[in-house]
């Protein structure tokens, strides 16, 4: 119940302080909730939204696939072999808080126009937390657990799908959240500098040609899908953290 | 041979030292003969190897030298037969009461039916009836700890080796944990060796206490309490109880200052 509320009034928030800007900034900068929500269901029903939106998906299809698969093997394999991960978890750290946006062009250069550009620069971002989390997660294994696999007799591969598996699943979990939204977020942006397809794309070209209803419609659509998507994520997680 | 006949395990001249730059000998030489059904617990300062003690008798780890049996053969890994419970929390957050007491017995292919027999009694023995469902999370540390010890039950073991299993416990949880652990070694008839820091609780609980030297730990003292087999914690209350935990600490004194590097 209270947590009904709690949404509610978060609802009511925004919406109380996007009225705010809208009245403030007028709709030369954006168009009010009403008119905006009028305006998506309006673009939901058409189907050069949905080739865009369509653009979008498989670009973060491949990107989320490349992060987790390739995330979580680094993350076992530095996690399993303690001196590799010593030296690469600072590293790591480290290359998570540049902003690479700045290296951007420079994908563009590598990558080219197109959909390999926009799927390395998801990759980009959401690799390195799942790589992080995994690695940790192996990493803080209980010694006790190894030596009770010991003591109830357990073969290697019962000991690592029976005790290890599940015992690094839920930090696993929480890696593959927090990549899921960052490598949105690194396609998204991909799309927005160089792309003529996709969501990301729909907004920048909005702004560019002053179509104010469009940018804030599907605005609007990201954020209410990727809000949607990280609280089912998040059930996800609750539930393998017990 | 006559004299290792009621023995259960034995220890001969049995030592332990961890390699590195500088190797540290933590344990022994030790020489002991468990003797088939008795409660024998091992007090020392802290750092003395007692835990090193229940590692190469577990075969958990391999002495540095020294021969250990069980049951009359040398002990190669862990035998079947001894049960271990560990002192951290070891229970399996990610399963219920129910699956974590059954874990072991799965995982060996037992009878389903079979299976359910044992932890159901397991379960119910060690208290756990009404969080067989429950997650070790909705535990408090006491009841985790009574999960690990079920989880062990099952397995049936005639040895069974407790690392400090009460060591994160409040005094009163101890006592009444102590109880159980004294009904459970009735019940099964089988042999227990309890590591602990807890002179009282060695005192009250044990047939013999071995009191270790500081490290490298060896026995410095064999204590016989001559208890009844049908003890419980209400002997805290017996002038003799006092006498048993007088002799322990009179022995024990000297070797924890060490310990805590201060001259005897």
């Amino acid at each position: 119940m209270t947590r009904l509320f709690d949404s509610l009034a978060i609802v009511a928030g925004i919406l109380l302080l996007w009225t705010g800007v809208f009245e403030y900034a007028g709709d030369s900068a954006i168009t009010g909730p009403l008119q905006t929500f009028r305006f998506a269901a309006n673009l939901l029903g058409r189907a050069d939204f949905w080739q865009h939106a369509q653009a979008t998906l498989s670009a973060f299809g491949y990107a989320l696939a490349i992060s987790a698969v390739a995330g979580i093997a680094l993350g076992l394999i530095l996690g399993l072999h303690r001196f590799s991960g010593d030296v690469a978890e600072p590293m790591l750290a480290s290359l998570y808080t540049i902003p690479k946006v700045t290296l951007y062009p420079l994908m563009l250069l590598v990558f080219g126009l197109g959909v390999s550009a926009k799927v390395a620069f998801g990759v980009i971002h959401g690799m390195i937390p799942v790589i992080l989390f995994t690695l940790s997660a192996v990493k803080n294994i209980p010694q006790v657990l190894l030596r009770t696999a010991k003591a109830l007799h357990l073969t290697p591969m019962q000991t690592a799908t029976h005790l290890l598996a599940p015992a690094v699943l839920p930090e696993i979990i929480s890696g593959l959240r927090i990549g899921f939204a960052l490598t949105f977020l690194g396609v998204l942006i991909g799309e927005m500098f160089a792309s003529q397809r996709g969501l990301g794309f729909l907004i920048i070209n909005g702004i560019n040609s002053h179509d104010v209803k469009r940018t804030t419609a599907v605005i609007l659509i990201v954020i209410t899908a990727s809000v949607a998507a990280n609280g089912a994520l998040l059930a996800l997680d609750r539930r393998a953290h017990h | 041979m006559t004299a290792e006949a009621g023995a259960h395990a034995t220890l001969r001249a049995v030592t332990r030292t961890y390699p590195g730059a500088r190797p540290v000998h933590a344990l022994g030489p030790i020489d002991l003969d468990l003797m088939r059904g008795e409660f024998f617990s091992v007090v020392g300062p802290s750092g003395c190897g007692k835990s090193t003690l229940l590692d190469v008798l577990a075969g958990l780890s391999e002495p540095t030298s020294g021969e250990i049996t069980f049951e009359g053969k040398p002990v190669r890994g862990v035998p079947d037969g001894i049960g271990v419970v560990f002192q951290e929390d070891a229970s399996f957050p990610w399963l219920s009461v129910r699956d974590n007491v059954a874990f072991g017995l799965r995982r060996m292919g037992t009878d389903p039916a079979e299976i359910t027999r044992r932890v159901d009694y397991a379960i119910g023995f060690m208290g756990l009836k009404d969080f067989a469902h429950s997650y070790p999370a909705q535990l408090s540390g006491g009841m985790r700890q009574r999960v690990c010890i079920a989880r062990t039950l099952v397995l049936q073991p005639r040895l069974i080796l407790l690392d400090e299993p009460f060591g994160a416990l409040d005094q009163q949880t101890r006592l009444l944990m102590g109880d159980e652990l004294l009904r459970l070694w009735r019940e099964t008839s089988a042999t227990v060796l309890l590591i602990t820091h807890a002179l009282d609780e060695a005192a009250m609980l044990s047939d013999r206490v071995g009191v270790m030297s500081a490290r490298p730990g060896v026995f410095i003292d064999l204590v016989q309490t001559n208890w009844p087999r049908d003890r419980d914690s209400r002997i805290v209350a017996e002038a003799e109880f006092g006498a048993v935990t007088g002799r322990l600490w009179g022995s024990l004194r000297a070797e924890s200052m060490k310990a805590i590097g201060r001259a005897g």
